[in-house]
């Protein structure tokens, strides 16, 4: 376990840089998160995605795969990938504060 | 500190042949390619012989299993080809797959091809089969041969199913 410093913000994180507790996030902390892996800047899309995330997280107690962010916040598959390059799973769960996903599809 | 690493992958690339036209196979290929993409991976599918069902118009709403040879499915094989077997099989199959929330195979193909894969159809079976590009659903980029799939795929790795 290591502790690291986001928005004066100490958080314990696993050995990949993801958040073990959830529910120390908080806004601030997202956007020196998303700038840590290279995305610049929060648009209303990134946040309706993160947005929904945590929301999902906290209802079901498991981080959200990318076809169900898809499908419950409206922004489409591509977009996804265009919001976050590459890995569109793991960043916006990392960006959010969440446990990366689980699920396959 | 650590920070992920997500862009230190360098650019990978996998290039996933189907070659067969029953549902498993498609899942498997899907999954795999959908998982490639979601790892940032470069990822083509090319569909040749029965795996081109898959991107044929007329054909992908219609792909299921048969227990007819699958020892797997713990069906006795005497039961297997009756009247039937097979729908009763493709049915929960399909059910046990709509309950971990993946999607059926024309709108997970949709999501694959949406992901960024890209679909190539076998030249070879196209003229066999007597298909065009307009038999095909939305997405598939061309009818390629052999020799172009494996320029395609030069330096990543190909997976045949």
């Amino acid at each position: 376990m290591t502790t690291m410093t986001f928005a004066n913000v100490d958080i314990a994180v696993d050995e990949e840089g993801f958040f073990l507790d959830p529910s120390v996030w908080t806004e601030e902390i997202a956007t020196e998160l998303a700038a840590a892996i290279g995305i610049d800047e929060l648009t209303e899309d990134h946040w309706t995605v993160i947005k929904f995330a945590r929301e999902d997280f906290a209802a079901h107690g498991e981080t959200p795969t990318l076809r169900r962010v898809s499908t419950g916040s409206g922004v489409p598959t591509k977009a996804l990938f265009e919001l976050f390059p590459k890995k569109p799973a793991k960043k916006f769960a990392y960006v959010s504060g969440l446990p990366k996903p689980k699920g396959c599809v | 500190m650590p920070i992920p690493a997500f862009d230190d992958d360098g650019d990978r690339k996998v290039t996933i042949i189907l070659s067969k036209g029953s549902l498993e196979d498609a899942y498997a290929a899907l999954i795999m390619a959908n998982s490639a993409l979601g790892e940032g991976m470069e990822v083509h599918l090319f569909f040749t012989f029965w795996g081109l069902d898959l991107i044929t118009e007329k054909k992908i709403d219609h792909m299921g299993v048969t227990p007819v040879g699958n020892l797997s499915m713990g069906m006795p094989q005497a039961v297997a080809p009756m009247p039937g077997m097979a729908s009763v099989a493709t049915k929960m199959m399909k059910r046990k797959i709509e309950g971990l929330d993946v999607p059926p195979l024309r709108e997970f193909l949709e999501m694959v091809h949406d992901s960024g894969g890209a679909f190539w159809a076998c030249r070879m079976t196209a003229d066999m089969m007597e298909l065009e590009m307009s038999d095909f659903v939305d997405g598939v980029k061309d009818i390629v041969s052999a020799a172009d799939m494996f320029n395609l795929a030069e330096g990543g790795n190909i997976l045949f199913i």
